[in-house]
């Protein structure tokens, strides 16, 4: 599966190349995708016109200009739910993560320094079961999610005022191998 | 060793241990003492200046932090230890109440000590003593002198000679577990590590403690013995592991588990073995705490929308909750006698050690910090050890459970955190 993706990525680079619209070789993904009602992305279907040259081979995954760049999920004072304002992004990883079935993520969540550590960590595990249920309900598959809690014990912002403890209410969402 | 009486509503402490440099020194200071105090002379012992360790001002210092005693200066010179030579019309006029006499021999590699504690007015002994020990308990023995002397004289038992359990932040990622006496003098480290340590939770004996450890990048429940030093994975199930609490007769650990992706209470044996699950809720269980009869396990749950103290059989069932004033009431802990719950309740953005009297269903706030977590009481239900910030900084403090006596305990160099006061032990 993973040599698909990689062949994928080329042709998209291809198709980017070509200045005038060239018939681009199928790379034949069909033969080893076994829902057919889900296509694997097409490079025809691939908007290259709004990919930048420095981004022509990078991974979806980490390229800045991909949703899919976007890892962190940030949570209001003592709430779970995700908001409004991020479901773009758990869309973009739940389509990720229907069209390549071999990838699994951690949810790893976290929580701001104030209140108690144990309810902290609780608190964290169901910010990024939260998370997932939103993944499931899009159709991703429970076995590529596992949710973890760092309560608040891998602070990312170290200070302790509002601005600190906003950047800590998260989830953030790590593919494997990262 | 004998020292001019100190100002006794503020004062600070400095208890050093120096042939020891791994021990943390902790301060203490007492912001506030009981209305009502008892005034005793604490006299040298007769010997004890021969000792590597005096007494006489441990045993001061321990009856003047527990702000029930108010001392009587008694002069740079031990009183003789035969009563029938104590002046007890004299002490009587310098406004003293009772009076602690005391000697130490050497008795053949171990010392001998001998105390008498008087009612100077109906100069009638109140206590008569020897114990002996062996040089490195000195300490100890002083801490054991001042717990018969409280017992004497307020009826309930000492906690002097009990010990801390709590958990040091030094720099970015180192982190301790470590125990000192109920006084912060001579900690120990027992576990250095570079991940999260968090919830020790002392056995019922005092022999063992269970904690957190992150250590292999995700928290799990080990149980270290104190003694051996030797320590096993207690819960490490899939998920996370965490807020051990011991059964009263330490066969059981309650547990927290993410088996089914939220956190719920579960038993595990202490010699290992499947879980049995205890709670059952669609939120968050967390934090259990067996009540001292063992019937009960309180605990956090968020199942009614905001984190609140709930109340449940040990082998799990219905839970009945317990708190109803304010949006946050987490960390419960059973007082010893049973009487009452210790918990912690976040009010306008401040976060304060409470307590429940569960005949009166009363609610009392116990502090006037800010920041406070991981509420314990001392094994005489009289104090409750927690943690709190001041200047940015984490640091112990103590209450008395009627709010009126306070003490803060600061770990030098880091930050101090996850308090928990052990049991009361053998000798």
């Amino acid at each position: 599966m993973k040599k698909l993706l990689a062949s994928l990525v080329v042709v998209n680079f291809l198709a980017a190349c070509a200045s005038t619209s060239q018939k681009v070789p199928d790379p034949a993904p069909t033969q080893t995708n076994t829902n057919p009602s889900k296509p694997y992305e097409q490079p025809t279907a691939t908007p290259v016109e709004s990919k930048k040259p420095d981004s022509f081979n990078m991974d979806p995954l980490k390229d800045p200009n991909n949703i899919l760049s976007k890892r962190s999920i940030y949570f209001d004072y003592d709430k779970y739910d995700v908001r409004p304002d991020f479901s773009a992004t758990v869309d973009a990883h739940s389509k990720y993560l229907n069209s390549n079935k071999n990838r699994k993520i951690k949810i790893e969540g976290n929580a701001d320094e104030r209140g108690s550590r144990e309810y902290n960590l609780a608190l964290g595990q169901k910010r990024a079961e939260a998370v997932k249920k939103s993944m499931s309900v899009l159709g991703v598959s429970e076995a590529q999610i596992e949710t973890v809690s760092l309560g608040e014990e891998k602070p990312k912002a170290t200070g302790h005022d509002e601005a600190a403890w906003t950047e800590n209410r998260r989830a953030d969402i790590v593919y494997d191998g990262e | 060793m004998n020292r001019l009486i100190r100002p006794l509503f503020v004062m600070a402490l400095v208890l050093c241990n120096l042939a020891n440099p791994a021990h943390a020194d902790i301060n203490i200071e007492i912001v506030g003492t009981n209305a009502q105090r008892f005034p005793i002379a604490v006299s040298g012992f007769e010997g004890e200046a021969s000792l590597t360790q005096a007494l006489t001002p441990i045993i001061r210092s321990d009856l003047d932090r527990s702000g029930l005693f108010k001392l009587i200066e008694t002069g740079p010179a031990p009183l003789p230890s035969d009563p029938a030579q104590v002046n007890f019309p004299d002490w009587g006029k310098r406004g003293a109440d009772s009076l602690l006499i005391g000697s130490v021999t050497d008795q053949g590699g171990q010392t001998a000590i001998r105390f008498r504690l008087f009612d100077v007015a109906q100069k009638r002994q109140l206590v008569g003593l020897e114990m002996r020990v062996k040089p490195g308990e000195l300490r100890r023995a002083a801490h054991r002198v001042a717990d018969v002397v409280y017992e004497a004289l307020t009826g309930d038992k000492g906690v002097f000679s009990t010990r801390i359990a709590y958990v040091v932040k030094k720099g970015k990622t180192a982190h301790e577990l470590q125990i000192a006496d109920a006084d912060g003098a001579g900690g120990q480290t027992i576990l250095a590590s570079r991940e999260s340590i968090m919830s020790p939770a002392w056995s019922p004996d005092g022999s063992k403690l269970a904690y957190v450890s992150f250590e292999e990048r995700k928290p799990i429940v080990y149980v270290q013995d104190l003694v051996t030093g030797s320590r096993r994975r207690a819960a490490a199930f899939k998920g996370s592991n965490s807020a051990p609490a011991w059964s009263p007769d330490g066969s059981k650990l309650a547990v927290v588990l993410t088996l089914n992706g939220l956190s719920q209470i579960y038993s595990v044996n202490v010699d290992g073995g499947s879980p049995v699950r205890l709670s059952k809720s669609h939120g968050i269980d967390t934090e259990p705490n067996y009540s001292p009869d063992g019937q009960s396990i309180v605990f956090t749950s968020d199942r009614g929308g905001s984190p609140q103290v709930y109340l449940m059989p040990a082998s799990g069932g219905d839970a009945q909750r317990l708190t109803f004033e304010g949006s946050y009431n987490v960390s419960p802990r059973f007082s010893p006698d049973g009487k009452s719950i210790t918990f912690i309740r976040r009010e306008g953005g401040r976060f304060n050690v409470a307590s429940l009297d569960l005949a009166t269903r009363q609610t009392m706030i116990l502090t006037t910090t800010e920041l406070d977590e991981s509420p314990s009481f001392a094994p005489n239900s009289r104090m409750i050890l927690y943690a709190t910030e001041q200047g940015g900084r984490g640091v112990l403090a103590a209450v008395s459970s009627d709010g009126r006596i306070k003490q803060r305990l600061s770990v030098q160099a880091g930050d101090a955190r996850e308090p928990a006061w052990g049991p009361f032990t053998k000798q």
